[in-house]
């Protein structure tokens, strides 16, 4: 009994907020890749593109505590961020999301290359203050580390690029594994968008081998890409920049699918998805409007500060002021 | 053996040479072997000069058969105009095939009991080598074929095919002296369904000069698509098909983004026989690293600037044999950004990057044509083996030549291990040979200290 307890608490915590799980697993990804790929993520290129994220969220944090406190909109007190408070009760660095940063650096460690690492901490600047500053009706448009990529592919050219196909087969397999238990396990509930994605475009490929008579082999390899695995099960999955009601999600999913298969057909993209994604990003509100549903929050109202509630993972409709 | 002015790269060999020598640092040597190109049989040399969409490519063949059997065919995206053609001389291609070869280096250790290490030799080999591509043949309205140009191109007849199905072309094809395997309908389909056109070629006799070398085809064109159609290649039953890929750009680094990208290993140490078999343990090396990674990806075996060489395997290619080539960029206004110059080779510093891909496919394992990109990463890789030949003398002549000895032996089980590793070769056949060369405990002499075994289970199944 006595074992059991702490290995349930330290489940608990991991349970109380859905992207303990996230972290997890995308830190199983980036070992495989760095360990089994020559040219796979690399450990100084996480801690740049971390840099880079928490620039911009600290920046990003101030800015909007400042506003609020100025807006007289809130009080703010029981700051995360201990040491932080002002005098007068307004804790400047409040709802601090650090996790959601160090996300964003995992997945950008993962995805993007580039010739030098000031690449890597730019896509984190980047992909991160767009979350505070291009935004709509209170939830951020882009997942920061897909904005963050697209962003640096268009601006450095060839000096930055993703390296979709670099895993192998064992290793694609195993992060597959990760990315979908981690889903599972996650308080998210997003293996609707995750899932409906994946099949969509598995049945694109599929299609389009019948058509051109290929072997279903031909779709089986497509789909072992680790710029899609990564994609699939942490980047479409942002509850933040996806629509609240599932029935939006699929049509969101199918959509991403239906133009990435496009573009890396009619314009041989590498990476597709991802520039799908960013550019699908408007479709987001669009069907937040049709499809109105409850907004998502990392940690519920009730759970805030204390993050081994795992009653926690409410949905909560938090209409305007939502933190990134 | 040649030698070639490796003196002048010397200088800074020696950062990347002083790594692992235990008492002679590394200065530069000559050229002693190099690897048959017979190697690979049937194997396929492609050079890709890419900058943006603009690409050339260039196809050779060592097709050593009767020429009038030779055909080519290729899928392409669209229909080359007759300016856009053109045959290569076959050197160049060979050139650069041994500018980017795997390398064998070699080194002397000197008298330990002298304190001071100076000379030494670099040894390297080349591979691989040409390319076998298909057959094709000519004409029929009836069949839905369209001949959509035809051009006459050196010793080459020319024909650009397009067609509504698969089974008109290859009826067609091979009603025209063109062999197309059996099976490869589907895949001639699908190029057909995606709008893609029929390049074929065959050899005109009455042009042909009668030598037995057939020179390489290249096709100058602008794409988006960075990519080499290779599942024809995939029909034949004849296994295994075996293709190196040049990439030129001036950006750096070409990876496939279909498949996994692998570094050759490299700079390691190997017994010094390995230099009398270089071609087999480059072929061994390769088979097993292939089947490590189960058949399915792309080796890296070099990458580098155009510009300089360490050690040089070849000297590096000259401005116009890079425009033959293909590398359009070279003229065009400002230097770019020109590497500085090195204290090597190359007439001059030029704007090129060059990675060599070296895939060994079927259709199982590549089911897909092979998708590139151009990458910024311009860290120089090769493929180097150090040979290290030791110092005989005297071993009891003073405290530092018994230590050598000891450490020499260390060194030898080390390499037949490495080697044992790269090859999959068997252990105790290494050390035999190596033995029987002189370069075990026994041969010189070294009464090695009694070694602690290591633990009992190591000894009872001597696992290590």
């Amino acid at each position: 009994m006595g074992v059991w307890t702490p290995i349930a608490a330290l489940i608990k915590g991991l349970s109380a907020d859905a992207r303990h799980w996230q972290i997890l697993a995308l830190t199983g990804l980036f070992s495989i890749s760095f360990l089994t790929s020559d040219f796979g993520a690399q450990p100084k290129h996480f801690l740049a593109a971390f840099l880079g994220a928490m620039i911009a969220q600290t920046g990003g944090t101030l800015w909007v505590n400042a506003r609020q406190a100025k807006a007289g909109r809130r009080t703010l007190k029981g700051a995360h961020w201990r040491g932080s408070k002002l005098s007068g009760g307004i804790a400047l660095m409040a709802d601090f999301q650090w996790k959601s940063a160090l996300i964003t650096s995992l997945s950008l460690s993962i995805l993007l290359r580039a010739n030098s690492a000031w690449f890597w901490l730019a896509a984190g600047l980047i992909g991160v203050s767009a979350k505070f500053l291009i935004r709509y009706r209170g939830k951020h448009l882009f997942n920061p580390a897909c904005i963050g990529i697209v962003a640096i592919s268009l601006l450095a050219g060839s000096a930055a690029w993703v390296s979709p196909g670099q895993w192998g087969q064992t290793p694609i397999f195993a992060a597959f594994a990760i990315g979908f238990a981690a889903l599972v396990l996650s308080s998210a509930k997003r293996l609707d968008i995750a899932l409906g994605f994946l099949g969509f475009f598995a049945l694109i490929l599929t299609l389009r081998a019948f058509y051109l008579g290929d072997p279903m082999t031909i779709p089986m390899h497509q789909m072992q890409s680790g710029a899609l695995l990564v994609f699939a099960f942490f980047m479409i999955t942002d509850p933040r920049s996806t629509p609240d009601h599932w029935l939006g999600r699929l049509i969101f999913a199918f959509a991403v699918a239906a133009f990435a298969a496009w573009l890396s057909w009619e314009h041989h993209l590498r990476g597709s998805m991802l520039y799908a994604l960013a550019a699908l990003a408007i479709l987001t509100p669009v069907l937040d409007r049709l499809i109105p549903a409850e907004r998502f929050q990392w940690i519920s109202r009730k759970g805030h500060g204390n993050e081994t509630d795992t009653s926690a993972q409410r949905l909560r409709a938090r209409p305007y002021i939502v933190r990134a | 053996m040649k030698l070639t002015p490796l003196l002048s790269a010397c200088a800074l060999g020696l950062t990347s040479f002083a790594l692992s020598a235990p008492a002679a640092s590394a200065f530069c040597g000559f050229y002693v072997a190099k690897a048959d190109t017979d190697l690979f049989n049937d194997a396929s040399k492609v050079v890709l000069v890419r900058d943006d969409e603009r690409t050339v490519i260039t196809m050779a063949s060592d097709y050593r058969g009767d020429v009038s059997e030779f055909a080519m065919v290729v899928p392409v995206v669209d229909i080359p105009e007759r300016e856009q053609i053109n045959v290569a001389n076959p050197a160049l291609v060979d050139h650069l095939d041994e500018y980017t070869a795997p390398r064998l280096v070699e080194y002397y250790d000197e008298n330990p009991c002298e304190l001071r290490y100076r000379r030494d030799m670099i040894a390297m080999s080349s591979a691989p080598q040409a390319m076998a591509m298909e057959e094709a043949a000519p004409e029929a309205e009836a069949l839905g074929v369209t001949i959509e140009a035809e051009y006459e191109v050196g010793e080459y007849d020319i024909l650009i095919l397009s067609a509504e199905e698969s089974d008109g072309l290859i009826t067609w094809l091979n009603g025209n002296g063109y062999r197309i395997p059996d099976g490869a309908e589907d895949v001639v389909g699908a190029y057909l369904k995606r709008g893609m056109k029929f390049f074929v070629a065959k050899v005109n006799l009455e042009r042909h000069s009668g030598s037995s070398m057939l020179r390489p085809i290249q096709v100058a064109y602008e794409d988006e698509d960075f990519m080499l159609p290779i599942r024809l290649g995939t029909v034949n039953a004849d296994g295994k098909q075996e293709l190196f890929v040049f990439a030129i750009t001036r950006k750096g680094r070409v990876e496939t983004t279909n498949y996994k990208t692998v570094k050759l290993p490299s700079n390691m140490d190997v017994p010094i026989y390995v230099k009398d078999e270089f071609g087999e343990f480059y072929k061994a090396m390769f088979t097993h690293q292939t089947e490590k990674q189960s058949g399915k990806a792309v080796f890296m075996e070099y990458a580098w600037d155009m510009s300089w060489c360490d050690p040089c395997a070849a000297n590096p290619l000259s401005r116009s044999e890079l425009r033959e080539l293909g590398v359009m960029w070279l003229d065009e206004g400002g230097q770019g950004d020109i590497q500085p110059m090195r204290p090597g080779f190359g007439p001059q510093p030029v704007d090129a990057f060059v990675t060599r891909l070296h895939v060994r496919y079927d259709a199982e394992t590549f089911p897909e044509d092979l998708n590139f990109q151009v990458t910024g990463d311009r860290e120089n890789y090769q493929g180097r083996y150090v040979l290290r030949h030791p110092w005989r003398g005297d071993y009891g002549q003073c405290e530092e030549a018994g230590l050598y000895a000891e450490g020499l032996v260390e060194r030898w089980d080390e390499e037949a291990k490495q080697l044992a590793k790269l090859t999959g070769w068997d252990l105790n056949e290494i050390k035999q040979k190596m033995a029987d060369g002189g370069y075990s405990a026994a041969a010189i002499n070294v009464d090695l200290p009694e070694k602690p075994k290591g633990s009992w289970w190591s000894r009872l199944w001597g696992n290590d």
